[in-house]
């Protein structure tokens, strides 16, 4: 018989030693007892959160200011999500890494157009008032160019927008409809229609909250709670929970990259971090076939306390 | 939250938790203790001895 | 028919070959080498069993909707041990990947079973995620808003469109539940077919 060469991280020793009774079923069936038992008391002792959802009611009534300028944005194409790119729109410098760009490659699948999914359409569906029906024919009948214009010009007041009366006020007099749209959309928005206009954009049924979500994640409000709770980006925060609880802890790694350069600094930088985590993910899957890599184990020496016994026995 | 079964929880977790930070490091504290609890049990499991194997010696 | 022309039959064939690879008392053995002999040996079926619980519980919370549990005290009773049974299924995991990677336990013909355990943990982390977004409260609003960003600058966001909920509660209930049973159902397969692994030995020339 002819020896091939051993590879102690590849081939396995034959065993000739002795074999102990074994019951499988009885070993899983007191696993299952244990976990059971176990994860009954977690529940017991600790129960598990449930935030309330925010809904664009409770945001523009908790912060008027905030609504309004973001809706401004999303009118005005200005917003996070109007300039966001692929696969929304094409507004947007998509994420890359050199040539590499699937972001781009795969295009506008997603179809998101702020000011008429968030502004125009909810306020064309509005019961007519004379107001509102002037300034919405005065908007849709302009030229994109002197609604850039109108764009341009509630940009640069925005931030001292203010509400008082039920209306949005601008200091300026070169943002045609814009204060006025503003103010139905406000007053929409926090009565509570605003949020069925959006969810009936997809018909009567709908699973499928894209929208509305996309519209809270642009305003302050949202990520303000969110960072009150620990959970933005740059505070570790895809590894939290709301309260005290514990998170997703086995997300630690994808964590860390969005803390440190270049990850954190790039505007490329969540394609970098995804990048880095399936080069990783694939060492971690193919480990068996990695030299260097697949002798850590031996080195390590672990083996050697788990195995004690059966070293104690040979020797 | 959750009354009227009697299943609310005891120790009320629903408060803004407390994180630990360390350099680049921030971790909540329940995290934290999932993960030392993690390591603690993978020690415990290296070193804890295994009940009724010694006296099974060379049987087979 | 000839006992030829049966043998030669796929059925018959498909029957051989499992017998002769997974014989009843490798599937269901009532002994294993003495080497095996220490706690850490335990956390492969601890995950297991937290997976029952994880399903099982899942299971309670589908009868009612997926809006039940904001509702009603039991809901929110058995949606705490479906967190929790998943907090232990993830740790019990992952002291059950470092012991095993303590072990190099791929060696010997083995490396399929490391694999299709690590494509699990993947697939679970999936499935995990598709449950923090199918909460239907603020903890999914955020994550899902958070989320997209890294998914859609890989081209998968649109596709795999993290914000609609209808999307990813089918994903949560049916297909990543179906992919995380299937593989772990193989990796299990795999471990009763080929065994445990034996101890590094020093001077070890034949291999198994």
């Amino acid at each position: 018989m002819t020896k091939k060469p051993f590879r102690p991280d590849v081939d396995a020793p034959e065993y000739h030693g002795a074999y102990v009774p074994y019951d499988i079923i009885k070993e899983g069936a007191i696993a299952f007892l244990v976990v059971l038992v176990l994860t009954a008391a977690l529940a017991i002792v600790f129960s598990s959160p449930d935030e309330k959802a925010v809904t664009i009611k409770t945001w523009s009534n908790a912060n008027t200011v905030d609504f309004a300028q973001t809706a401004g944005d999303e009118l005005t194409a200005t917003s996070d999500v109007a300039t966001y790119g692929a696969p929304y729109n094409n507004n947007g410098t998509s994420q890359h890494w050199g040539f590499l760009s699937p972001e781009k490659w795969v295009g506008v699948r997603i179809a998101v157009n702020t000011t008429n999914d968030f502004v125009i359409n909810p306020l064309s569906d509005q019961p007519a008032q004379p107001q509102l029906t002037a300034a919405l024919d005065q908007w849709k009948s302009a030229s994109s160019a002197t609604q850039g214009a109108w764009g341009a010009a509630y940009t640069k007041v925005e931030a001292n927008l203010t509400y008082s009366n039920g209306q949005v006020h601008l200091p300026t007099t070169a943002a045609g409809p814009i204060a006025v749209l503003l103010s139905y959309e406000t007053q929409m928005a926090r009565s509570g229609a605003l949020d069925q206009a959006l969810i009936a954009q997809n018909g009567f049924y709908t699973t499928n909250y894209t929208k509305p979500l996309l519209f809270i994640s642009d305003g302050t409000y949202f990520a303000g709670l969110a960072t009150k709770q620990h959970l933005a980006g740059d505070q570790w925060g895809m590894m939290n929970e709301t309260g005290q609880y514990p998170g997703q802890a086995w997300l630690w790694l994808y964590t860390f990259w969005y803390q440190v350069p270049p990850y954190n600094t790039s505007a490329s930088g969540d394609f970098l971090v995804w990048g880095t985590m399936m080069i990783l993910t694939a060492l971690m899957i193919l480990l068996p076939f990695i030299p260097g890599l697949r002798s850590i184990p031996r080195r390590l020496k672990i083996y050697r306390i788990i195995w004690r016994e059966h070293y104690a026995r040979e020797a | 939250m959750a009354q009227g079964w009697g299943l609310g929880a005891l120790i009320n977790l629903d408060h803004y938790g407390h994180y630990i930070q360390w350099h680049v490091i921030q971790i909540s504290v329940a995290n934290l203790i999932v993960i030392i609890l993690m390591v603690a049990t993978f020690v415990a499991a290296l070193f804890a001895p295994f009940p009724g194997r010694r006296n099974r010696k060379g049987t087979k | 028919m000839s006992n030829a022309q049966i043998e030669r039959q796929w059925t018959s064939r498909l029957r051989h070959r499992v017998v002769e690879k997974l014989p009843p008392d490798r599937l269901l053995p009532d002994t294993q080498p003495a080497y095996v002999a220490s706690w850490i040996y335990v956390f492969g079926v601890t995950t297991m069993a937290a997976l029952g619980i994880v399903i099982l519980t899942g299971v309670i919370l589908a009868l009612d909707g997926p809006q039940w549990w904001h509702s009603s005290s039991l809901g929110h009773f058995v949606n705490s041990m479906h967190l929790w049974s998943v907090e232990i299924f993830f740790f019990a995991m992952v002291v059950h990947l470092w012991g095993k990677f303590s072990m190099a336990a791929w060696r010997g013909g083995r490396s399929l079973t490391w694999v299709t355990g690590a494509v699990t943990f993947l697939a679970s982390i999936l499935a995990g995620f598709t449950g923090y977004v199918s909460q239907t409260n603020f903890d999914s609003q955020w994550i899902a808003t958070q989320a997209k960003d890294g998914i859609n600058s890989t081209g998968g966001g649109a596709f795999f469109n993290v914000l609609n909920l209808g999307q990813m509660l089918m994903w949560h209930i049916v297909l990543l539940p179906l992919a995380a049973l299937a593989l772990t159902g193989l990796h299990v397969i795999m471990v009763r077919v080929k065994g445990v692994v034996p101890p590094f030995e020093d001077n070890a020339e034949v291999s198994a």
